[in-house]
C-alpha cells in the first residue's frame, strides 16, 4: 500500500491532519507525521521527513503532503535526494491528505494516490 | 582555494551571521516570521561543527550544506544548503578550485536555489542578491580578473541587487501575503547573501590569489 506523509511546521497540525486522514482512510491507510521540529517547536526538520517516510513506506511508494514555505521546501529537498518511489503532492494539506488516504486504501498505486491528492486542488468551497 | 580556504569561508560566514543575527531578524520581523537570523546562525553553526579534516573543496561544501539542511529549520535551511551542496557537486574532486571553478559552483549554485524555491528575479528573495552577484562575478572573470576580485565583485553585485529589493513586492514566502505592505523593506535572505558572499570575498582576499 501507498503511504503517506504529513510535513507541517507543527507536530499538532500534522497529527491532526493525519487523524482525519487516517479515518478517510478507513483504518486502511498508514499515514505518518512530520511536524515541528527536532525539539518539539515550530520548524521543519529533514531528519523527521525522512523518519516518517521510512515508517510510511510498505514498498509501493510514498506520497508526502506539505502545508507551506519551507515545509514545501524541506519535503522537495527530501524528495530529489530519495532513492526510492517517493513524491510530494502539488496539493492543498487538508483536502490533499484525506483525497490521498482515501485512494491509498483502495490498494490503488502510487500515480494514483499522487493523483487523487492533486485532483483536491479543484474542490471549491464557495 | 583549496579546502582548507573554504572552511574557512564557512567558519568566516558563520560569525558575519552571527554577529549580524540581530539585524536579520529584525529585518525578518518587518515582513517575514522574524526568525532568519535566529536560525540561519544556528544553521552555519552546525556548518562549521561538521567540517571535515583535510577535505578537498567540494567535500567541505557539501557537508557544511547537509549541516545546514538538518539544523536550521527555517525556509532558508534548506535554500542555503542547497546552494552549498550544489556549488560543492560543481566543484568534483578538485583541490584547489581556480576563479572559473568558483565561477561556475557560484552559478550552479543560483540555479539550485532557483529550481528548489521557484523563484523568479524581482519577487524580493535572495535570488535577488544571487543573481546580479553571478553576473558581477562572470563580468569580471570575463576581464580576466583574480579570484579575490571576482569574489569581490560578487559580493558588490549581491550588495546592490540586495538594496534594489526594498521596493520590490514580495512574490514569496510570508511576505507575499502583504502585498503592498511588503513594500520598503530590505529583503532578509538578500541581506544573508550579502554577507555570506563578503565572507567568501574576505576569505579570498586573505588568500591573495
Amino acid at each position: 500500500m501507498v503511504g503517506l506523509v504529513i510535513v507541517s511546521h507543527s507536530r499538532v497540525l500534522a497529527e491532526g491532519v493525519a487523524e482525519v486522514a487516517r479515518a478517510m482512510g478507513v483504518g486502511r491507510a498508514v499515514v505518518e507525521c512530520a511536524g515541528g521540529d527536532t525539539g518539539g517547536g515550530l520548524g521543519t526538520s529533514i531528519d523527521l521527513v525522512e523518519r516518517a517516510v521510512r515508517a510510511a513506506d510498505g514498498g509501493d511508494g510514498v506520497v508526502l503532503l506539505a502545508d507551506l514555505g519551507s515545509s514545501v521546501l524541506t519535503a522537495k529537498m527530501y524528495v530529489e535526494g530519495a532513492d526510492g518511489k517517493v513524491v510530494l503532492a502539488d496539493a492543498p494539506l487538508v483536502e490533499g491528505a484525506v483525497a490521498a488516504a482515501s485512494m491509498a486504501a483502495t490498494g490503488a498505486g502510487l500515480d494514483a494516490v499522487l493523483a487523487a491528492a492533486e485532483s483536491a486542488r479543484d474542490h471549491r468551497k464557495t | 582555494m583549496n579546502g582548507a580556504a573554504l572552511a574557512d569561508f564557512v567558519r568566516r560566514a558563520a560569525e558575519v551571521v552571527t554577529a549580524d543575527a540581530d539585524r536579520l531578524t529584525r529585518l525578518d520581523a518587518a515582513i517575514g516570521d522574524g526568525d532568519h537570523g535566529l536560525n540561519l546562525s544556528r544553521g552555519f553553526a552546525a556548518a562549521v561543527e561538521a567540517l571535515p579534516e583535510g577535505a578537498p573543496p567540494g567535500k567541505v561544501l557539501i557537508a557544511a550544506g547537509r549541516a545546514i539542511v538538518s539544523k536550521t529549520g527555517g525556509a532558508s535551511g534548506p535554500l542555503y544548503g542547497t546552494a552549498l551542496r550544489q556549488a560543492g557537486k560543481t566543484m568534483g574532486d578538485a583541490e584547489e578550485v581556480d576563479a572559473a571553478l568558483l565561477g561556475a559552483a557560484l552559478r550552479s549554485a543560483l540555479e539550485a536555489v532557483q529550481e528548489l524555491g521557484q523563484a523568479a528575479e524581482g519577487d524580493k528573495t535572495m535570488v535577488d542578491a544571487l543573481i546580479p552577484a553571478v553576473g558581477a562575478y562572470q563580468a569580471a572573470l570575463g576581464r580576466s580578473e583574480s579570484l579575490a576580485q571576482c569574489a569581490r565583485a560578487a559580493a558588490e553585485g549581491a550588495e546592490e541587487g540586495a538594496e534594489a529589493t526594498v521596493p520590490m513586492r514580495a512574490r514569496k514566502g510570508r511576505a507575499s501575503y502583504l502585498g503592498e505592505r511588503s513594500t520598503g523593506h530590505l529583503d532578509p535572505g538578500a541581506a544573508s547573501t550579502v554577507l555570506v558572499l563578503h565572507a567568501l570575498a574576505a576569505v579570498a582576499a586573505g588568500e591573495g590569489s
